[in-house]
C-alpha cells in the first residue's frame, strides 16, 4: 500500500468511530482498531524493506510552486515510530475501550485518537518538511482536542490549553526554523535536506535555524523549560496520557531531533545547547517525580525527565549514542505506557491516585501488581530488564564524554539514574506494598482481562526485550540508528561489559543510591515541601494573563459590540490607509481621454443625486425612501443601458423590482418610520464619517477612469474566444456560462444556499411563540385598500403572465448571442409569478403554483452540475462547454451549445431563489392572520363588514 | 461623464455609509443597498467608460471591457440573495425582540 495512504488511512477512518458509536461501544471500538490494525499491516508490508536499508517513498505533487509536496518516506526512523504510533494506537484502543465509562462520548474519542495518530504518522513519514509542519500542527491541534476530552473538568480545560500555547507557540518558532533550512538547502523535501550538511553547517543562518528548530522540539518534548505543560496535560483521560505522553506526542520533538540529526548534530552549538537541555531535564524532573504522591503526576514528571535522557544522548552528536537513544525510545515506550495503564486501572479500582492513600494493592490486584512491577523495574533500570540496558548504555556514553569537565557527565548522569532508582521504587512500595488498608475510596481489585490486557503485553516486551535484545530489538534499533546517523550501525547490547566498565560501577552507585534515596524520603518530602518553588502555572498564567487582557483591552476599544461603532472606526481606518497608499506612491497624472457630457445623462444624474441625496434626508419614512431607492436602482439600470452594458441594464432593472418588492413585504411587519434618536453631533459626526468615505471613493473610482488599465486586460482574449471558442457572439454571456463557469457555478449554489438560509430561519422563526404572539399582535396589516385583490388586477396579470414567461424564455434563448442569458430570464420569471402573488394573495397563488421552490434550485444546482460533468465523458476538464449547428426544417439553422445546459441551471436556480425567498416572507404574513381567499379576486371581510 | 460617474459613485457611498451608520435596521438595509450600488458601479467603472461599445461580437465593431460586466452582473443577482438574508435577519430580530435597534445599547 502506498504509504500517503497508509497517512491517510487514519484520517479517513476517523469518521467511522463517530459514526459506528450508534452501533454501541464495540462497534466504535471495533471501527477504530481495524482502521489502526489496517494502516499497521500496511506499513508490516513494506517493513522487510526497510530493515533491508531501503528507503521506500511515495511523492504526489501539491502545491509545486510553493515547494510543497505530498511526499512521504519511510526508512528505519520511520518505521520504528510508525510501529510505535500504530501498534501503541491499537493498545491505547482496546484499553481506552474498558477504561471510558457510560456517559463519556466514546465515539468522539476514538475520532479525536485517529486524527492524532494519522497526524503523528504523517509526522514521521513525510519526505518534505513543509508537509511535516503541517501535521506537526495537526497533532498540537487533535492533542489539545484530546487532552481537553472530559470537558466538564476545567482543569481539563486549562491543561489543553496551556499544552496548545506552549506546543503551537514552539511550532511557529519551527516553522521559522524549517524555513530557513529549506532556503539554505535550497529545496523542502527532507531527503534533499539531510544530504547538505555541510552547506546548513557552514551557513550564518544556521544557529538561527537551529534554535527555532530546537524551540519547536523542546517545546514538544516537555524539555526543560517547557516541561511545565506535560503534568498539567495529565489531566486527560489516562488513555490519552498512556498514547500522548508515552509513545507519541512528546516523542514528536525527539523524533525531529533525530531526524534533523545529521545535518544538524555535531557542532558544538548542538552539543551545548542540546545536551545542556537534555541534562538539567532529566535530573530536575527526576527530583520533582521523586516528590509528587500523584500517581499520573510522578509518570508524568518521569516522563520528562526520560525524555531529558534521549535528548541528551542526542545532543552528544556521536553515533554510539544516537544508537542508544533510539534504543531507549523503544524501552521507554514500553515500560512507560505500562505504567500509565496501571496507573489508570490503580484509579478505577481504587478511586484515587494518591500514593498517600494507597499501599498495600500487592495482594488486592496481584495481576495489576505484577505488570507494574516489571514495568516500574525497568524504569528503575534494574537488570535483566530493558531498561537496565539501554540506562547501562547511556551510562556509558555519558561517563565518555566531556562536559565542563571529563567527569560532570557522568556524575550527573547517575544522579539522574539514581533518582530515577528511588521514584520507581517508590511508585511500587507506596502504591502496591505495605499493608493493605482499610480506608480506600473503593476496595481496589483486579480489572477484567480487557483493561490489563494491553499493559500485560507491553510488560512482556519489557521482558523479552531485556533477556534476549540481540534477537527481538536489535535489528529495529540498527536499522533506526542507521537512518539517524546516515551510518550503517549494528549495535552491541548486552547484559555484562566486564567489571572495567565504568557504567557497571554508575548503575550500582544509582541503585545503591536510590534505596537509599527511598528510605529517607519522608524527611526529604518534609523539606521539599517546606522549601519554596516555582509554581509553573502561576508564572505561565502571569504571562498569559496580560496577554489576554491587554488582547481583550484593544478588542473592546476597537469592537465593543456595537456594529455603529465598529463600522465607523473600520471606514475611518480603511479610508486613512487608501489615503496613505495613494500619497505614498508615484502616480502618472490622468491622461485619459474623457467621454463628452450630453443633456439627458446629466438630467439622469441630477435624478440620482436628488434621490440619494433624499433618501438620506428622509429615510425617517421608511416607505418614501424604500421607494427613492427604487428610482435610484432604476437609473442605475439607465446608466448600464447607456454605458454599453444591456446585459447589466437588464437585470439590474429586474433585481431592482424583486428587491423592492422583498422591502416592502417585510415593511409590512417592521415599523414605517424611523423614530429620531441620534444626537445632532452625532448626526454630523455620522456625516462627515460619510463625506470622507464617499470622497475618497468618489475620487479613487474617478483617478481609475482617468487612466489607461496598466496592463492589457485579460478580456481582450474573452473578445477575441467569444465566437470561436464558445460558440456565441455575447461576450459577457460566453463569460458568465464559459470563460468563468466555474464562477457562476459557486455563485449559483452561493444563491441557492441563500434562499434555503432565508427559509430555514423563517421556519425557526415561525416556531417561536413569542414571534407568533407579536405577529398575531401586528396583524394582517393595516391601511389597506378596501379591495384587496383588485379584479382588474387579477385579470390583468393573469393576461400578462404567458406573456412575461414567452419574454422570459425568448430572453433564455437569445442570451447567448445577445443580450439576456439566464439570470435575467431567472428573474423575468420570477417577476412573472410574484405579480399573480400581489394581484390574487399568496395562498391562492401558492395553491396553484405545482412546482416547489426548493426543488428548482435542487434542480438548477443539478443541471448545472450535470452539463460540466458531461464534459468527462468527452474526456475534457469540468464545464468544458461544446457547441455545435443544427438545421431542423423548417427553421433555420441554429446553434445548440451545451453552455446552454448550463445556463438552464442557473436559470432555474435563479428562480428558485428568489420565489424562496419571497414566499418565506409571505409565509410570515400568514401568521400574522391573513386570511386565505378562496377567488382570484376579492374584496376584505373586515372592510366589507364595516 | 467621468466626473459626473465618479460623484455619483462618491454620492451613493456617502448615503450609503451614512445610513449604514443609523440606530435601526431598516435604514441599514438602505444603507447596505445604495453600498452595494456604489460599490457595483466602481467594478464596472473598473472597465472604463464607453458609449456605443455593448460586448457583442459583430464585424468591424469596437467594445468596451467584457470581464467586469460579467463579474457586476453575478454581484447585482448575489447582492440580492444578501439583502434577502439580512431583510429575513432583520425581521427575526425585531420579532423576536420587539424592537428594531442595531446596537442593544447606543454607544
Amino acid at each position: 500500500m502506498s504509504l500517503a495512504l497508509i497517512v491517510a488511512l487514519p484520517f479517513v477512518g476517523a469518521l467511522l468511530p463517530g459514526l459506528m458509536i450508534r452501533f454501541g461501544r464495540n462497534a466504535s471500538a471495533l471501527a477504530a482498531g481495524s482502521v489502526t490494525a489496517l494502516a499497521l499491516l500496511a506499513l508490516l508490508f513494506h517493513a522487510p524493506a526497510v530493515l533491508r536499508g531501503e528507503v521506500v517513498q511515495t511523492r504526489v505533487d501539491w502545491v509545486p510552486t510553493l515547494g510543497l509536496n505530498a511526499s512521504f518516506f519511510l526508512d528505519g526512523l520511520g518505521l520504528l515510530f510508525a510501529g510505535l504510533i500504530l501498534g501503541m494506537g491499537l493498545l491505547i484502543i482496546l484499553y481506552a475501550r474498558f477504561y471510558l465509562s457510560k456517559a463519556d462520548p466514546m465515539g468522539q474519542f476514538y475520532t479525536y485518537l485517529l486524527l492524532f495518530q494519522g497526524a503523528m504518522v504523517g509526522i514521521v513519514m513525510s519526505d518534505n518538511i513543509l508537509l511535516l509542519l503541517i501535521f506537526w500542527e495537526l497533532t498540537s491541534l487533535s492533542s489539545f482536542l484530546l487532552i481537553g476530552y472530559w470537558k466538564h473538568l476545567p482543569e481539563g480545560r486549562q491543561g489543553a490549553r496551556m499544552a496548545l500555547a506552549v506546543t503551537g507557540g514552539g511550532g511557529l518558532a519551527m516553522i521559522a526554523g524549517m524555513l530557513i533550512l529549506g532556503q539554505i538547502a535550497g529545496s523542502y523535501d527532507l531527503t534533499v535536506i539531510l544530504e547538505n550538511k555541510a552547506l546548513i553547517q557552514s551557513s550564518n543562518l544556521y544557529l538561527p535555524a537551529l534554535i527555532l528548530i530546537l524551540l519547536g522540539a523542546f517545546t514538544k518534548s516537555a524539555q526543560f523549560p517547557f516541561h511545565f505543560w506535560l503534568p498539567h496535560a495529565m489531566a486527560a483521560p489516562t488513555p490519552v496520557s498512556a498514547y500522548l505522553h508515552s509513545a507519541t506526542m512528546v516523542k514528536a520533538g525527539l523524533f525531529l531531533l533525530a531526524r534533523l540529526w545529521p545535518v544538524l548534530a555535531g557542532t558544538p552549538e548542538w552539543f551545548w545547547i542540546v545536551a545542556t537541555t537534555g541534562l538539567v531535564t532529566m535530573v530536575m524532573a527526576a527530583k520533582i517525580a521523586l516528590f509528587k504522591d500523584d500517581l499520573k503526576a510522578l509518570l508524568a514528571y518521569s516522563t520528562v525527565s526520560h525524555l531529558g535522557l534521549i535528548t541528551m544522548l542526542l545532543g552528544f552528536g556521536t553515533k554510539a549514542a544516537a544508537t542508544v537513544a533510539v534504543f531507549h525510545i523503544i524501552n521507554h515506550a514500553t515500560f512507560k505506557a505500562a505504567l500509565f495503564m496501571v496507573a489508570g486501572i490503580v484509579d478505577h479500582a481504587a478511586h484515587t491516585r494518591d500514593l498517600k492513600r494507597l499501599g498495600g494493592l500487592r495482594t488486592l490486584m496481584p495481576v495489576t501488581f505484577t505488570i507494574a512491577l516489571l514495568a516500574a523495574l525497568s524504569m528503575a533500570g534494574i537488570p535483566p530488564l530493558n531498561g537496565f540496558l539501554s540506562k547501562e548504555l547511556m551510562l556509558e556514553e555519558a561517563a565518555q564524554t566531556v562536559w565542563l569537565t571529563p567527569w560532570a557527565m557522568g556524575l550527573m548522569a547517575t544522579l539522574g539514574a539514581l533518582i530515577s532508582v528511588a521514584y520507581s521504587l517508590r511508585f511500587l512500595a507506596h502504591g502496591f506494598l505495605g499493608p493493605v488498608r482499610d480506608d480506600y475510596p473503593s476496595r481496589p481489585h483486579d480489572p477484567g482481562f480487557g483493561l490489563w490486557a494491553a499493559p500485560a503485553l507491553l510488560a512482556i516486551l519489557v521482558v523479552v526485550i531485556g533477556l534476549v535484545p540481540m534477537l527481538c530489538a536489535v535489528w529495529l534499533v540498527d536499522a533506526a540508528a542507521s537512518a539517524v546517523t546516515g551510518q550503517a550501525v549494528s549495535a552491541e547490547i548486552g547484559h555484562w561489559h566486564g567489571l572495567g566498565a565504568s557504567a557497571l560501577w554508575m548503575s550500582l552507585a544509582a541503585i545503591g543510591g536510590g534505596l537509599a534515596l527511598l528510605g529517607i524520603h519522608p524527611r526529604l518530602m518534609a523539606m521539599w515541601n517546606a522549601a519554596p518553588r516555582p509554581d509553573a502555572k502561576r508564572i505561565f498564567d502571569g504571562i498569559i494573563e496580560p496577554l489576554a487582557t491587554s488582547a481583550r483591552a484593544l478588542t473592546e476599544a476597537l469592537h465593543n459590540g456595537s456594529l455603529t461603532r465598529a463600522i465607523a472606526i473600520a471606514t475611518l481606518t480603511i479610508v486613512a490607509a487608501g489615503v496613505w497608499a495613494f500619497a505614498g506612491g508615484a502616480h502618472l497624472p490622468g491622461t485619459r481621454a474623457l467621454l463628452p457630457v450630453h443633456v439627458v445623462p446629466v438630467f439622469a444624474w441630477a435624478v440620482l443625486t436628488v434621490a440619494t441625496v433624499a433618501t438620506a434626508l428622509l429615510h425617517r419614512d421608511r416607505i418614501v425612501a424604500l421607494i427613492l431607492t427604487g428610482v435610484v436602482g432604476l437609473v442605475i439600470a439607465i446608466a448600464f443601458a447607456y454605458f454599453s452594458a444591456p446585459d447589466l441594464a437588464l437585470t439590474q432593472i429586474t433585481v431592482e423590482v424583486v428587491t423592492i418588492l422583498l422591502m416592502l413585504l417585510a415593511l409590512n411587519f417592521l415599523p414605517k418610520t424611523t423614530p429620531v434618536e441620534s444626537t445632532t453631533p452625532r448626526r454630523l459626526r455620522d456625516a462627515a464619517i460619510a463625506g470622507i468615505a464617499g470622497t475618497g471613493i468618489g475620487a479613487l473610482v474617478y483617478q481609475l477612469m482617468t487612466r489607461e488599465p496598466a496592463f492589457e486586460p485579460i478580456s481582450v482574449f474573452h473578445l477575441a474566444q467569444s465566437k470561436p471558442g464558445a460558440g456565441g457572439t455575447n461576450a459577457v454571456n460566453t463569460i458568465i456560462v464559459d470563460f468563468r463557469g466555474y464562477d457562476t457555478y459557486g455563485e449559483i449554489i452561493v444563491l441557492g444556499i441563500a434562499a434555503l438560509v432565508i427559509f430555514a430561519l423563517s421556519e425557526a422563526l415561525l416556531k417561536s411563540p413569542t414571534v407568533a404572539a407579536r405577529l398575531r399582535a401586528i396583524g394582517p396589516g393595516t391601511n389597506d385598500a378596501g379591495d384587496r385583490h383588485p379584479m382588474m388586477l387579477a385579470i390583468g396579470t393573469r393576461v400578462l403572465l404567458p406573456m412575461v414567461m414567452m419574454a422570459g424564455v425568448y430572453i433564455y434563448l437569445r442570451g447567448h448571442n445577445l443580450p439576456g442569458g439566464g439570470f435575467v430570464a431567472g428573474l423575468v420569471f420570477a417577476i412573472a409569478y410574484l405579480i399573480q402573488y400581489i394581484a390574487s394573495g399568496y395562498v391562492w397563488s401558492d395553491r396553484r403554483q405545482r412546482y416547489d421552490h426548493h426543488v428548482l434550485i435542487g434542480w438548477g444546482v443539478l443541471i448545472a452540475s450535470l452539463s460540466g460533468a458531461g464534459a468527462w465523458v468527452m474526456g475534457l476538464p469540468f464545464l468544458t462547454s461544446g457547441y455545435g449547428y443544427v438545421t431542423l426544417w423548417p427553421l433555420e439553422t441554429f446553434e445548440l451549445a451545451t453552455a446552454a445546459i448550463f445556463d438552464l441551471g442557473v436559470f432555474l436556480c435563479v428562480l428558485g431563489a428568489v420565489l424562496l425567498s419571497l414566499a418565506s416572507l409571505s409565509r410570515m404574513a400568514q401568521r400574522g392572520g391573513e386570511r386565505a381567499n378562496p377567488t382570484a379576486y376579492d374584496i376584505d371581510p373586515h372592510k366589507e363588514a364595516r | 461623464m467621468e466626473l459626473l460617474v465618479a460623484a455619483a459613485v462618491g454620492l451613493m457611498t456617502a448615503v450609503g455609509i451614512y445610513l449604514v451608520l443609523r440606530q435601526r435596521t431598516f435604514p441599514v438595509i438602505l444603507g447596505l443597498t445604495f453600498l452595494s450600488y456604489a460599490v457595483n458601479i466602481f467594478i464596472f467603472a473598473a472597465g472604463r467608460l464607453a458609449v456605443n461599445m455593448p460586448p457583442i461580437i459583430k464585424d468591424g465593431a469596437s467594445y468596451t471591457d467584457p470581464l467586469p460586466q460579467a463579474l457586476v452582473l453575478t454581484a447585482i443577482v448575489i447582492s440580492f440573495g444578501m439583502t434577502a438574508v439580512i431583510v429575513i435577519m432583520s425581521l427575526g430580530a425585531y420579532l423576536e425582540a420587539g424592537n428594531d435597534k442595531v446596537d442593544e445599547t447606543a454607544p
